[in-house]
């Protein structure tokens, strides 16, 4: 039988706010434990809860950000249940009124299309603590600076046919929230989260199957693996005949398999309600207003601008965009440069993300700065380098630092393109290869085209790389008649 | 020199004619001499009461005193106070410090008030006879066979004894009202909203709202003066203007619009109380007020309805005692659940666990619609019965309780009995309103309160109406024989 695969995602973003979404700790990563910890948040008898309006703000933005309607009320709830790292005994989220609404994301395919994910809701709530089962001695310590983080849930639908849209999904969730600056959305800190449900249904079939949920998968990469894996393992349940229970799991990466951590007849009943310590919390609609005019450009809008005013292909644009702080880089490299979008495009997306991929970096510790690389191009757009010495001053810049410009001077790098300079090689090249001269003038231009390379390579090389190409080819077209 | 009121110590520290020092002492005297036989206080803070009563006094010299500098009062034992133990009257707390202190305290210390100690009180403020405390019940001063009422019943009867001038209580159902009533006190509950509940150990966080307990309607306004008030920490305090609750004090009564629901006075409310009320509504009349017969058509759901949202609440509220941060931890824990099951188990008593279940089960999935829900909607109902006798009448008035109190032990077995008596206050906190209970008479010797409600924020009316009868009679004055 052939399945069809159904995938929703559920992602957890730590918003970016200097306190807590109900205390007024800080929110730093990394502090030794429990030292940002508050009466608040270690939920000592006779506390309350304020809510911290840039928690909210942030939550709007991302609203908007996704189309969606902002309630103009919506209710926090307690959901209880009982973890040692849970110092209420319950969490603050909201249930039944979330802040977001309706919205939805484009994602992009393999292949260059691209697809409408639905965004069922967002809402806030509180992050717990941790609790560390190493070096105590056979007991567990808790530390409560994470209690309390604000969190945003996005909530998809059930949009996604396969781990690879998911995982386009869980990237376009993590631009959008950079582009927004609402977190950083650093998964590797636990920033962003992503709880995955699974179901196989009959190709053709219309009802849902039942579902599993893949909890706290942490790197894209573990999302496509740890669906994938969740497919194996429901196919071959489908189709020996057994029936899927519903359930939580966890992707076990070493062993690439999902295992159960608690079927629904475990489940908890969270007994959500109101929290009556908190009023219901109020948008005006000038409030969303305020927020809508301070939203920067969108990646969608980015990408068609970056189309429809510099011409760079779909492609380019939809890899440029994807990152907002790629996509700053590569603006800046193109007002530095003063070059053309598309060589500015070329650079960036193949020789610089190339080399941050080769040394496992992010855009934002690239050794080499915008206006380094823009330094660089403008010598390209004004003749001054070929590309090729280009690539090696740019290897020079990511090593050692220092201005294109530098480099060129201090290693005597400048293009050649004085005409008797260049046919003084040339002549030497031609007289020191007579052979290869008598092949070439005894072509047609098909062939001419071809072997012409080599006498270009030849004076190239003996120019040390600084011939200008362009002129290397016209005189050396003259002279080889 | 204890059986003046707040009021004429306030003048007499003013005049010079006491120190803070001398009263203080005087009353830490008694409250060793008396409290045996009351139980009324969980901790008495004897040294840090002197210390702060010798500030008091220095403060005074050096002319920055308030009305209530060197005052000492007492505070029921579910305000954080630093550094002091805040047990709620559970075994869960009985180890804890709080390590800051309520905003009432804070304001009230900020205000010159010097704490003579933590008063006892229903464990978790859950009970209207104080026998649910961990440290034992609290003996009625009028009767010590019967009880103070709750949960507030240290307050009330550490004020009637006058062991402390006055004390601050917390009224979820009545706790606060209920106790003035059976001890023959004056006792306010403001509008939900009216004081901060930052630091004030949760039991039902929408219906939990502090007050004072003191001699007389006067007295409670110096305490509330310095107890209101918006804070930024509580999201469900109100930020509206505070005003001098002293002030219209002596506003006469012409033209006062009494409302008398029939429901407080139906067969369930005792001959005797009744024909107390009766007599103090009589007296409203002397003072120019007319009377409204008026329905609160839902009143009956307040009871039902209250015990579904303050158990789910509680339930909710109560989950942090888990024996994992502070609070009582079971001996030897197995693993996480058998410390949570012990914690709570043994840190708990009967009738704490009994409303956590009531409450767990209400909120179930299931059962919420049914339960919590609905409640809900009844809330609803019962505050629309009162906004609609608001557009009639400026206050409502009738019994505090249904009787002039039971004996120790009398209830204790039958939950439900219990709970009814509270049947005439649970509506005014499900609908958020002020209401004040003050002493109108005595049924075979023991204290009867009148229960007088309000609009909302409308405290100052509230302590005018009640002032005004203080005025015109001396029931508040009147004294227990055994602790003159």
């Amino acid at each position: 039988m052939s399945w069809e695969v159904v995938i929703g995602l559920e992602v957890h973003v730590q918003l970016a706010t200097r306190s807590k979404i109900f205390s007024g700790s800080a929110t730093t990563f990394g502090a030794e434990p429990n030292t940002q910890a508050s009466l608040i948040d270690l939920g000592m008898p006779g506390v309350l809860p304020v809510l911290n309006a840039g928690a909210v703000e942030k939550a709007i933005k991302f609203g908007l950000g996704i189309e969606a309607e902002i309630a103009p009320r919506s209710v926090f709830a307690r959901k209880n249940y009982f973890y040692p790292d849970l110092p209420k005994g319950y969490q603050i989220s909201q249930f039944e009124l979330p802040i977001v609404g309706m919205g939805h994301l484009e994602i992009t395919l393999e292949d260059g299309s691209s697809k409408r994910i639905g965004i069922t809701r967002a809402h806030l709530e509180e992050d717990a603590g941790k609790s560390l089962h190493e070096d105590y001695h056979g007991m567990s310590g808790i530390d409560l600076n994470r209690a309390g983080t604000p969190l945003l849930e996005i909530v998809s639908e059930p949009d996604m046919r396969s781990a690879k849209e998911a995982v386009a999904y869980a990237k376009a969730i993590h631009s959008l929230i950079r582009y927004l600056d609402i977190s950083d959305g650093d998964m590797s800190k636990g920033n962003m989260r992503c709880d995955c449900n699974v179901s196989l249904r009959p190709q053709g079939e219309t009802e849902f199957g039942t579902r599993r949920e893949i909890k706290n998968v942490n790197s894209f990469r573990n999302v496509e693996k740890a669906i994938n894996a969740e497919i194996e393992w429901q196919m071959d349940e489908l189709e020996s005949g057994r029936a899927i229970e519903q359930a939580t799991v966890l992707y076990d990466p070493v062993k690439d398999k999902t295992f159960a951590m608690r079927t629904k007849e475990e489940a908890n009943d969270y007994r959500y309600f109101p929290d009556p310590d908190l009023l219901p919390l109020e948008v005006t609609e000038q409030t969303v207003d305020r927020v809508r005019a301070s939203l920067p450009e969108l990646p969608a809008q980015k990408i068609e601008r970056f189309q429809a005013e510099l011409e760079l292909s779909d492609y380019d644009a939809r890899v440029l965009a994807a990152d907002r702080v790629l996509a700053d880089y590569f603006e800046t490299v193109v007002a530095v440069s003063g070059a053309k979008p598309k060589l500015c495009a070329n650079w960036v997306s193949v020789e610089l993300l190339g080399a941050l991929n080769k040394n496992d970096l992010e855009i934002d510790a690239s050794p080499v700065t915008a206006e380094q690389l823009g330094g660089l191009l403008k010598r390209i757009a004004d003749n001054t380098i070929s590309g090729k010495i280009a690539k090696q001053i740019f290897e020079e810049l990511w090593n050692h630092g220092g201005s294109a410009d530098q480099i060129i001077e201090s290693q005597g790098l400048k293009q050649e393109t004085d005409t008797s300079a260049i046919e003084a090689i040339v002549d030497e090249v031609i007289a020191s290869s007579p052979d290869q001269v008598a092949q070439y003038q005894a072509a047609d231009d098909k062939k001419r085209k071809k072997l012409i390379g080599y006498f270009v390579g030849q004076t190239m090389k003996a120019s040390k790389g600084k011939a200008n190409p362009q002129m290397v080819n016209e005189i050396l077209a003259k002279k080889l008649g | 020199m204890h059986n003046q009121t707040l009021k004429a110590l306030s003048e007499a520290l003013a005049n010079g004619q006491v120190s803070s020092e001398e009263l203080t002492r005087h009353y830490l005297e008694r409250i060793a001499q008396h409290d045996p036989q009351l139980n009324s206080f969980i901790t008495v803070t004897q040294e840090q009461a002197m210390t702060q009563a010798r500030a008091a006094d220095q403060h005074r010299a050096a002319g920055k005193a308030t009305p209530l500098t060197g005052i000492p009062i007492a505070h029921k034992d579910i305000f954080c106070t630093q550094g002091v133990k805040t047990s709620c009257a559970s075994r869960m707390l009985d180890n804890f410090i709080a390590p800051y202190d309520a905003t009432v305290v804070a304001q009230l210390a900020a205000a010159g008030v010097v704490t003579l100690g933590k008063t006892n009180m229903d464990e978790f403020a859950m009970g209207s006879s104080n026998e649910t405390s961990f440290y034992g019940p609290v003996n009625n001063p009028w009767d010590t066979d019967y009880v103070p009422g709750g949960s507030s019943g240290g307050s009330a009867a550490a004020v009637a004894a006058r062991l402390a001038p006055a004390a601050t209580g917390t009224d979820t159902g009545g706790s606060i009202r209920q106790p003035a009533s059976l001890c023959g006190i004056t006792g306010l509950k403001p509008t939900y909203g009216r004081v901060s509940r930052w630091g004030m150990i949760a039991f039902a966080s929408s219906l939990d709202q502090a007050g004072p307990m003191t001699q007389t309607a006067e007295d409670a306004a110096l305490l509330l003066n310095a107890m209101a008030g918006f804070d930024h920490r509580d999201s469900t305090s109100t930020d509206i203007e505070v005003p001098d609750f002293t002030a219209d004090l002596n506003r006469p009564l012409d033209g006062l619009r009494i409302g008398l629901p029939k429901e407080f006075f139906d067969q369930g409310l005792d001959a005797e109380v009744g024909a107390v009320v009766q007599a103090a509504i009589a007296q409203y009349e002397k003072l120019g007020a007319t009377l409204v017969d008026i329905e609160l058509p839902n009143t009956h759901l307040s009871i039902p309805a209250y015990y579904v949202v303050a158990p789910a609440e509680a339930s909710s509220n109560l989950s942090r005692y888990d024996g994992v941060r502070f609070g009582y931890r079971c001996a030897d824990p197995m693993d996480l659940e058998d410390l949570y099951k012990r914690s709570r188990g043994e840190g708990f008593g009967d009738e704490v666990k009994r409303r956590i279940l009531i409450g767990t089960y209400a909120l179930s999935a299931g059962y919420y619609d049914a339960y919590y829900l609905k409640a809900q909607k009844a809330r609803r109902l019962i505050k629309n019965d009162f906004d609609a006798a608001f557009q009639q009448v400026d206050v409502i008035m009738g019994p505090t309780s249904p009787n002039a109190g039971f004996k120790l032990g009398e209830k204790a077995a039958d939950p439900v009995s219990m709970y009814l008596s509270d049947i005439y206050t649970i509506s005014v906190n499900m609908a958020g309103l002020p209401g004040i209970s003050i002493p109108a008479g005595m049924s075979q010797g023991r204290p009867v309160g009148l229960q007088i409600i309000g609009n909302y924020f409308d405290e100052a009316r509230l302590l005018n109406v009640a002032h005004r009868y203080q005025q015109e009679t001396d029931w508040h004055a009147q004294l227990p024989a055994a602790f003159a």
